[in-house]
């Protein structure tokens, strides 16, 4: 009976959890790591990217997004729309063509896989004979011809993948049709390109890797017309009319040859090295497009002089007198061109570029070809990622004054609306204003808008000015010298260099509230900030923090303090620093925290912790928590002469990599198998090699056991069960808590009466595993409310009536101790059990799905093996359980951060933000529909009737621009 | 004294005569024989009687057989109470210049070496050197032992690592590798842990349980199948005030035969005993006998050591010392928690009582108790941060 009863109970707790928890990975936010490939369909309005990892995504409007991943784990070289389509066709690095469709299922679009295909040639023919090299979606939309690295070009009907034998143009077939003398029938070489008529779709031009070009006709099954360029071929444009011919050449030139007139024309109209004299590195393609009135806009990608620019990735942009070089920061993947009108046929509005770090769109139509502000594919890491925090539910005013300060900082931005608009952005408004704040190696923080599916940049704050140091604090960007030659115009914000890697940013702690945000980084600074609407001139008044309080033979080897600015220094609206500390040693700061409400500053490093009165600006309290043998924390990183050479030996392998061409597919294609097979074997010999692993207890002389790990402010019953007190809570790596007693003096003595702090117990745990985290737990078991939180009537008051608990979560274990006399009530162990520690926690809320006013409080928690946990409070029960990150991904593990709603972000690569959620209630994630082209696609090339091309021209101007 | 000796009708009233010898001096007195009370009281009456308060004894008795048997704990104390008919005869030794082949099987009138003499001392031991003492149970501490032979197959061991308290590192080191199960598809190569290497001096080395190439299969009860090492090792960490470790060990020469049928039990499975708490262990020497609690074996009681082992958290108030955390009764924990120092604080007061008797005596003792007590906190809690 009493068995069968908690049966039910169980089953009841079940159905809660249902409704609670939830685990889904529902948006990446940022920049794909490693793009490969770009294709945009005029028609759709979409844009989509292959990535080496395999994964393909699409981009409409803001919110508009679609992500698949190949099942092989292979780059994608190629992606293509079909023509009227929702289906587009992807190229992998392994030879395997693949079909994916965006499909409509309950009014939301999904991209799924439909289809594969591997082109297989004629039995014992060498594997060259069918590697895909270039590939055409026809405007028929229902055949793809796909040039291959042996010459010759097959026919395939799709969606089906189905061979059409009788339509391949074998490169006999070609050989046989030029004329005698065309270069002593030397090898044509691989399909370079695959061109339609843009007026005749009958026509397809063949550009082959040597130079020469035939014009086929693929009714009469026969060349119609030979161009004989001399130079290796690197792409071919047939401009709109259909009249001209422009190729692009591995010498840095490019030729234009009229297609009129049957039979082999001996010389282009015109060629032309833009760059010339000197040998220039290869344009690798090239777009000319119309305008209406006056002369056409002209694309280049590459073609610099090779000695003293074959370094720069740049995209020549040439209209009339107006000639740019647009010099980007890292490789060029690809570009294309948004054109205007209804039909995407007018002017050139808009040109796009994917460059291997970030997505840059240059508006065409404005003066001066400013960069339009992109939604989404934003380069989180311009400066590579230190650290994140993220703020839920933020204010109205405090949001709108982060907004302006940030529009202050975007007026070089284009006025022009984002140009990518396809398919329908169908989820609902954001439920709150949630900001993910990142902070960077280059000391800046980045204030992301993380309400809904895109992550847009909000403001962006440079903490650098403070200081002084090498670094030029504004980079150049918009600069253009005069008379200069090539006239390059830096562009992109992309700039992994760093040049003090001391202002790496640590921690960020900000009070949605009082706008009061501090700052910490590598060289043990604290910045306090407050929000500012008016730009101010004021010197930042620096504090010393001497953590080691007089112990003894210690000798730091690591970085210098940051020099600070003596005299004033202006600071744009926005957050304005207004206080500093700096740690002596100054190594990296742990932990940082804020309480507004106090007006306190809470600071750990590996020597000790802290405790600063931000509006005395003076020291309240340090506290040294080293271990007297601990040589390694002393002595600081020792590991920085090792990192200056990595970084060195980094950046030479960048150097070497851009100057490596990777375009030519099919050799870099087999480089990089070898590459991975030798990688492989390596991979091989490493495990066989015996890792072996210590078993040791932990003891005191560990090293880094002092290191503080977490800081916490806590109103509560520190000392006796009938007054609560302002606290200050600290754990450390060697397991130990340290709580302090503070006494604020009344509010209106604030700013003259000193602010005390008294050691009121100190806690071993015998475990020694790091403290990770400090909760107090109020009379009815919940979390004490943020500071500030319930002047502003956001959250219940704590309940002082009852009993408060304390929860110390170690890497280990969770557990909990009651007040204010410290004894063990009850623990959850997590280590002993599962082998796993805890990595990141926090405190979360969780709301149930199906009750609007149910909802419980929770620890949300991210071990080292990548799983997911949800703990209950205040029974420390293990909720439920997910697997989320691989537990190699480290950094990914490191990086993640929870919302206090129960969603969380990680970094998938350098770039991208995963966002999950682990609330039911709470999901944020891109529903969008995207439709079919009203225009229905042409069914079948006409075959019989020779069609006029007049009748043609309204579908065939809707072609793909790839 | 000489009351107790006198008055005849003693027996009758359940009072044992006791009859004391130190050296060339006798004593006689008598005991209670249904109160015959606790040995540290009894050891204190005897130094009173002879008047030798600092001096460290070993008390023996002769028992019905004439054999030389000890007295040290409160167990053989009421044994000797109980079969002392009609005199219990006591011959008390300095502990320094003790002869313990004294002790044993017949050793009164038969003066050989014994199976029990061979079994309490070291069997190269030489009389001139200071010998392995069979000490007090206080003295005793669980140490590294072979667990749960009755239930686990006779292939696999389950070995108790019992750190606790103590300055030898665990030292041991672990890797990957691959073991062969048997499947029902027939066998099969699977991923296992195993151990790597010993560093000498250390625990797992010094224990002679675990080897090298021993496959590790449960952590403190939960398989390791599946994990990776790390999870593994982390586990171990996690445990390893009191780790337990089941192993199949490498060398399946040595298993601890039960069956009946297998009665050879191969040497070195000597050590073992076929008990979950059998506990061997050494003394140190000089260290005082006095504090004994009664029921300390109740104390280590595994399943106690396995539960909350870990749970003695140290916090220091402010104003005062430092302090095991105490826990709280609550549902989570079902063994009732039985604080580890309850017995040594309640003995202050009896050594406090016993103090009259003899001050500096008691006060000599109790001051090695309150160090040992000290010392023992300091050892297994860590550094005492001090304020």
């Amino acid at each position: 009976m009493k068995r069968f009863r908690r049966h039910g109970q169980e089953s009841h707790r079940d159905r809660i959890k249902q409704e609670l928890y939830g685990f889904n990975k529902t948006v990446e936010h940022g920049f794909p790591h490693q793009p490969s490939a770009l294709v945009f369909s005029p028609s759709l309005q979409l844009l989509a990217i292959g990535t080496r990892s395999g994964a393909i995504k699409l981009y409409g409007a803001p919110g508009v997004e679609f992500m698949g991943l190949h099942d092989e784990n292979a780059a994608v070289t190629q992606v293509h729309f079909l023509p009227q389509q929702v289906d587009l066709v992807t190229l992998l690095d392994d030879n395997s063509l693949h079909m994916w469709t965006l499909r409509a299922h309950h009014g939301v679009s999904e991209l799924l896989e439909t289809g594969r295909f591997t082109l297989t040639g004629p039995p014992g023919a060498p594997p060259s004979v069918t590697r895909v090299t270039a590939v055409l979606t026809h405007s028929s939309g229902d055949m793809l011809f796909l040039g291959t690295e042996g010459g010759h070009v097959f026919v395939v009907e799709v969606p089906g993948f189905r061979e059409l034998e009788e339509r391949n143009i074998s490169l006999e077939n070609v050989t046989n049709s030029l004329p005698e003398d065309y270069g002593g029938r030397r090898s044509l070489e691989h399909v370079e390109s695959l061109q339609e008529n843009p007026v005749n779709p009958r026509q397809v031009l063949i550009g082959y890797g040597r130079g020469i070009m035939v014009i086929w006709d693929l009714e009469r099954h026969s060349a119609v017309k030979h161009i004989p360029a001399t130079q290796q071929l690197e792409s071919v444009w047939w401009t709109e009319d259909g009249g001209h011919v422009l190729s692009s050449h591995s010498d840095g030139s490019y030729c234009r040859w009229m297609v009129a007139g049957e039979g082999t024309q001996s010389e282009p109209e015109k060629s032309e090295v833009p760059y010339g004299h000197f040998p220039c590195k290869a344009i690798s393609k090239i777009i000319q497009l119309p305008t209406e009135q006056g002369p056409p806009f002209l694309f280049l990608s590459g073609g610099m002089p090779r000695a003293s620019y074959g370094d720069r990735h740049c995209i020549s942009v040439i209209h009339s007198k107006t000639h740019v070089a647009l010099d980007f920061t890292s490789r060029i993947i690809d570009f294309f061109v948004i054109r205007d009108g209804p039909d995407h046929t007018g002017d050139p509005s808009a040109l796009v570029v994917l460059v291997e770090e970030e997505l840059v769109v240059i508006d065409l139509q404005t003066e001066g070809w400013p960069v339009i502000q992109t939604p989404y594919l934003v380069p989180l890491h311009c400066s590579a990622i230190t650290c994140s925090h993220h703020v839920s539910a933020i204010p109205l005013k405090m949001w709108e004054r982060v907004l302006s300060a940030g529009a202050l900082q975007n007026t070089h931005y284009s006025k022009k609306p984002w140009p990518i608009t396809g398919g329908q952005n169908l989820s609902p408004d954001a439920p709150q204003r949630d900001l993910l704040l990142t902070g960077h190696e280059d000391g800046t923080v980045r204030f992301w808008d993380a309400s809904g599916v895109c992550l847009y940049p909000m403001y962006k704050l440079s903490t650098a000015g403070v200081f002084l140091t090498d670094a030029e604090p504004n980079d150049n960007m918009n600069q253009c010298t005069e008379g200069e030659w090539p006239p390059f115009r830096k562009v992109g914000c992309f700039d992994p260099y760093s040049d003090d890697p001391r202002l790496g940013v640590q921690k960020i702690h900000l009070c949605k509230y009082s706008g009061y945000l501090t700052v910490a980084g590598t060289a043990g600074q604290i910045l306090v900030l407050e929000l500012n609407d008016e730009a101010a001139e004021q010197t930042v008044e620096a504090t010393v923090a001497d953590l080691l309080q007089g112990q003894e033979g210690f000798r730091w080897k690591g970085h210098t303090r940051l020099e600070v600015r003596e005299e004033p220094v202006t600071f744009p609206p926005g957050f304005q620093p207004f206080a500093l500390v700096q740690c002596q040693p100054p190594a990296v700061v742990t932990a940082l925290t804020l309480h507004s409400e106090w007006k306190l500053v809470t600071f750990g490093t590996s020597h000790g912790f802290g405790l600063y009165d931000y509006q005395q600006k003076s020291n309240v309290l340090v506290r040294c928590t080293l271990n007297p043998s601990d040589q390694l924390a002393m002595e600081g990183p020792l590991s920085r002469v090792k990192s200056i050479k990595k970084s060195l030996r980094q950046s030479f392998r960048r150097i070497r990599r851009s100057r490596v061409s990777l375009r030519k597919h099919h050799v870099n294609s087999a480089l990089l198998s070898l590459a991975n097979a030798r990688l492989e074997a390596e991979l091989a010999e490493m495990e066989l090699a015996p890792v072996q692993r210590k078993i040791e207890a932990r003891s005191s002389d560990d090293s880094f056991t002092g290191l503080v790990r977490t800081l916490y402010f806590a109103d509560t019953f520190l000392s006796d069960s009938s007054h609560h007190t302002p606290s200050l809570w600290a754990g450390t790596n060697g397991g130990s808590v340290f709580a302090y007693q503070l006494r604020l003096p009344p509010v209106e003595r604030r700013s003259e009466d000193p602010v005390s702090a008294h050691p009121a117990k100190e806690i071993q745990l015998m475990h020694r595993a790091p403290v990770v985290g400090i909760v107090v737990l109020d009379g009815h078991g919940s979390p004490l409310p943020e500071p500030l939180e319930v002047a502003h009537d956001l959250a219940r008051s704590a309940d002082m009536q009852g009993c408060h608990q304390l929860l110390v979560i170690s890497e280990e274990q969770f557990k909990v101790f009651t007040l204010p006399k410290v004894s063990a009530k009850m623990k959850l162990k997590l280590t002993a059990i599962d082998g796993s520690r805890v990595r990141r926690v926090g405190v979360a809320w969780f709301g149930s799905s199906r009750s609007e006013d149910y909802g419980e409080s929770g620890l949300t928690v991210l071990t080292n093996q990548g799983d997911l946990h949800v703990v209950s409070l205040p029974g420390v029960k293990l909720q439920v359980q997910y697997p989320c990150i691989r537990r190699e991904d480290v950094s990914g593990i490191a990086s993640c951060v929870f919302t206090k709603h129960g969603q969380g972000f990680y970094l998938i690569s350098p770039s991208e933000f995963e966002r999950f959620s682990l609330s039911a209630r709470c999901v944020v994630e891109p529903r969008s529909l995207v439709e079919v082209p009203s225009q229905t696609p042409g069914t079948t090339l006409p075959r019989a009737q020779p069609d006029g091309p007049r009748v043609m021209e309204h579908a065939l101007l809707n072609d793909e621009s790839e | 004294m000489n009351k107790n000796h006198r008055v005849p009708s003693n027996r009758s009233l359940g009072a044992v005569e006791v009859k004391s010898k130190f050296g060339a001096e006798f004593r006689r007195f008598s005991l209670d024989r249904s109160k015959p009370g606790r040995f540290d009281e009894f050891y204190r009456l005897l130094q009173h009687m002879h008047r030798i308060p600092n001096v460290d004894l070993l008390v023996g008795y002769a028992d019905v057989h004439g054999d030389l048997l000890p007295i040290n704990n409160d167990d053989n104390y009421r044994k000797a109470i109980s079969v002392a008919d009609p005199v219990l005869r006591l011959f008390l030794q300095r502990k320094e210049e003790a002869d313990y082949s004294a002790f044993g099987l017949d050793s009164l009138t038969r003066p050989k070496k014994t199976v029990l003499a061979a079994m309490l001392l070291r069997p190269d031991a030489n009389r001139k050197k200071p010998l392995v003492i069979i000490s007090l149970p206080r003295d005793f501490r669980p140490v590294s032992s072979i667990i749960d032979v009755d239930i686990l197959p006779e292939t696999h061991r389950r070995v108790r690592l019992y750190k606790h308290g103590q300055e030898k590192p665990l030292g041991f080191y672990i890797r990957d590798g691959s073991s062969v199960r048997v499947t029902p598809q027939g066998l099969e190569k699977v991923p296992g842990i195993f151990i790597s290497r010993m560093v000498p001096g250390g625990l797992a080395e010094s224990t002679g349980l675990l080897a090298v190439n021993d496959e590790v299969l449960e952590v403190n009860g939960i398989e390791v199948q599946g994990k990776s090492l790390d999870q593994v090792t982390d586990m171990m960490i996690a445990n390893s005030h009191n780790l337990i470790v089941t192993v199949k060990p490498a060398n399946q020469r040595n298993n601890i035969v039960r069956s009946g049928g297998g009665g050879a039990a191969s040497g070195s499975s000597g050590h073992s005993s076929d008990s979950g708490t059998s506990f061997y262990g050494y003394s140190s020497p000089g260290i005082a006998v006095a504090t004994t609690p009664a029921d300390i074996i109740q104390n280590f009681h595994p399943e106690e050591l396995e539960s909350d082992e870990d749970d003695e958290d140290l916090v220091i108030e402010v104003d005062g010392e430092a302090m095991p955390i105490p826990r709280t009764s609550s549902a989570s924990c079902t063994i009732p928690f039985i604080p580890r120092y309850m017995p040594h604080l309640d003995l202050r007061t009896t050594n406090g009582a016993l103090a009259s008797h003899n001050r500096s005596g008691s006060l000599g003792t109790l001051s090695t108790a309150d160090r040992g007590l000290e010392g023992r906190s300091l050892e297994e809690e860590g550094t005492v941060i001090t304020l």
